[in-house]
């Protein structure tokens, strides 16, 4: 292949980057920028002065309590689903037992189904149990939604596990339980780590199960937190660009360090194998 | 040994916990769906079953069926835009210097809530100071039109952010299918005097056809049960022009206290996602698939 064609490719690789990046960049620009400029100067100009302090209004108006809302609540979840998701996952495919298979298959099952059709009753079902407007309502529903997804992306590293470690430990006179945490379970970081990061992005980001379960402003996180903020705030495009660049600056981040883990994470969860 | 690791408590006490939340959280609550689709119910008072009359009325529901195309027309476009995404990894996997950070840039979009895509879009479309319109206006257009105003292309206005969100996702498992081609097989064609779009057409694309056929259920079926961003960006409006089968039930039951229709409508869904899913993996099976 000539020059040019190599230059038109790498011009139709750029163009589909410039798609992808720039309504970001433009949304910084804005988050630092006050209405008078929006609306006058042109879009693509850099602020004439930076306003960090549409940042500190935005905080200390509310966000900073969703935010902590969906730290831990994110925490919490992500624990519980790799941990309860890793002990599924030993005993499906390192133990002997008839009803394996089906049980793998549930777990599957669960990757296909449409959420919505599970919201009016699981409704009810935290209504008459009183959890609803609770937070721990949402903690075990995102435990419940990601475990087959956070299976699906283990399954494949321990079918490889040797089963040489197993025998020696049992030999060794080591329980299950002690061969499970002590052995297993460390020997699976790697991939556990994949997992840890794929349910972040997808705790953080949740949005109609914060929606319908919690009504009260302390218990929100940030998804559902800035889309009543930006309520208070709808003309004020500076405060909404800083309140939108602060919600999604952790996952940025994580994005930054652990790109290799994103992408890794991202590719098992769609194609098995 | 094997006595060891088929200890019926063991496998009880390690699997159970993780069953019985998506037993309780995932699978029960999706048949009681069909089943709540038989009563009357405000999500108040007590129900009062009404045999299919829900199921009856939703079929003869125009608001419903004006829905439910507008997530087939999502459905297709989203099928149809996986020819682009295929053709930005062909050319991606093809030698190109830089092609690991492009495809973690493709990503990006990926990465965030649909709130915030949805808040950020809303704004890229709005009339006056929206960055789509302030570049028409530069190039010359004179009246670009209120995006997300105007029911006659609201619903191509939000594919865009679809686009935008889903196209790195899908470029990252072609790329990484595109990848797994064993590299004397394209270099043989090659010496063989191949061409590049010869290359791709007859060695390339056969190779990852059973990739590309599983990403054609998941864009339908992830199109069908497609909610979120649709619903924070218009709420299904203007007056409907937006609406998809998802953000209907979700509305019947959370806006207008309709748990019962709400229901039935959510059943529907399960069932046309379920249908579909079995019609295209039906469709696009192979009887043998390719080795190599």
């Amino acid at each position: 292949m000539g020059r040019i064609g190599y230059i038109i490719l790498y011009f139709c690789l750029g163009l589909v980057a410039l798609f992808q990046i720039f309504p970001i960049i433009w949304l910084f620009l804005f988050s630092l920028k006050d209405n008078k400029e929006i609306f006058s100067g042109s879009p693509f100009a850099l602020p004439a002065e930076f306003r960090w302090e549409n940042y500190v209004k935005v905080w200390e108006g509310g966000i900073g309590l969703y935010f902590w809302n969906s730290i831990w609540i994110t925490g919490i979840a992500i624990i519980l689903t790799v941990l309860l998701a890793s002990m599924a996952t030993f005993v499906i495919t390192r133990m002997h037992w008839k009803l394996s298979k089906l049980v793998l298959g549930l777990f599957m099952i669960g990757l296909m189904i449409p959420i919505h059709s599970a919201i009016i009753p699981l409704f009810s079902m935290f209504l008459n149990v009183e959890l609803i407007d609770n937070p721990w309502s949402i903690v075990i529903t995102y435990t419940a939604y990601n475990l087959p997804i956070t299976m699906m992306i283990l399954l494949g590293f321990y079918y490889t596990l040797p089963r040489e470690i197993e025998e020696a430990a049992i030999i060794d006179g080591c329980s299950i339980h002690r061969m499970f945490f002590r052995i297993i379970l460390p020997m699976t970081m790697p991939v556990m780590s994949t997992t840890v990061i794929i349910n972040m992005i997808y705790n953080w980001n949740e949005f109609v199960f914060v929606n319908t379960f919690i009504s009260s402003d302390k218990y929100k996180t940030l998804t559902v937190g800035i889309q009543n903020f930006i309520g208070q705030y709808m003309t004020d495009w500076g405060a909404i660009g800083a309140t939108l660049i602060i919600s999604v600056v952790p996952i940025l981040l994580a994005f930054l360090f652990f790109s290799n883990k994103v992408v890794e994470g991202i590719s098992s969860s769609a194609i098995k194998g | 040994m094997n006595k060891v690791m088929s200890n019926k408590w063991i496998i009880a006490l390690y699997v159970l916990p993780a069953l019985l939340l998506i037993a309780v959280l995932i699978f029960i609550p999706l048949i009681l769906t069909g089943y709540y689709g038989l009563m009357d119910w405000n999500g108040i008072a007590t129900m009062e079953f009404i045999g299919l009359e829900n199921y009856i009325n939703a079929i003869q529901d125009a608001k419903f069926w004006e829905s439910a195309l507008h997530s087939f027309l999502l459905a297709l476009f989203s099928t149809l835009s996986l020819l682009v995404y295929l053709a930005i990894s062909l050319i991606l996997a093809s030698k190109i210097k830089g092609s690991d950070l492009l495809r973690k840039i493709y990503l990006i979009p990926m990465l965030l809530s649909s709130v915030a895509i949805a808040q950020l879009w809303i704004k890229v479309f709005n009339p006056s100071n929206g960055m789509l319109n302030s570049i028409l206006m530069a190039l010359g257009v004179d009246n670009p039109p209120a995006w997300l105003a105007e029911p006659s292309i609201v619903l191509y206005a939000i594919f865009i952010p679809i686009l935008w969100q889903y196209a790195g996702f899908y470029i990252l498992i072609y790329y990484a299918a595109l990848k797994n081609i064993p590299e004397p097989l394209v270099e043989a064609a090659r010496i063989d005097g191949a061409t590049p779009l010869q290359i791709a057409y007859k060695i390339k694309l056969p190779l990852i056809m059973s990739v590309f056929k599983v990403t054609i259920v998941l864009a339908i079926v992830g199109s069908l049960k497609y909610f979120d961003l649709i619903y924070v960006m218009t709420g299904g409006g203007p007056n409907g022009a937006s609406e998809v089968m998802a953000s209907y039930m979700y509305k019947l039951a959370f806006s207008s206290n309709e748990f019962g229709y709400g229901s039935a409508i959510g059943f529907l869904l399960l069932i046309i996602t379920l249908i579909v899913t079995v019609i295209v993996r039906k469709a696009t099976a192979t009887k043998e698939e390719i080795q190599y």
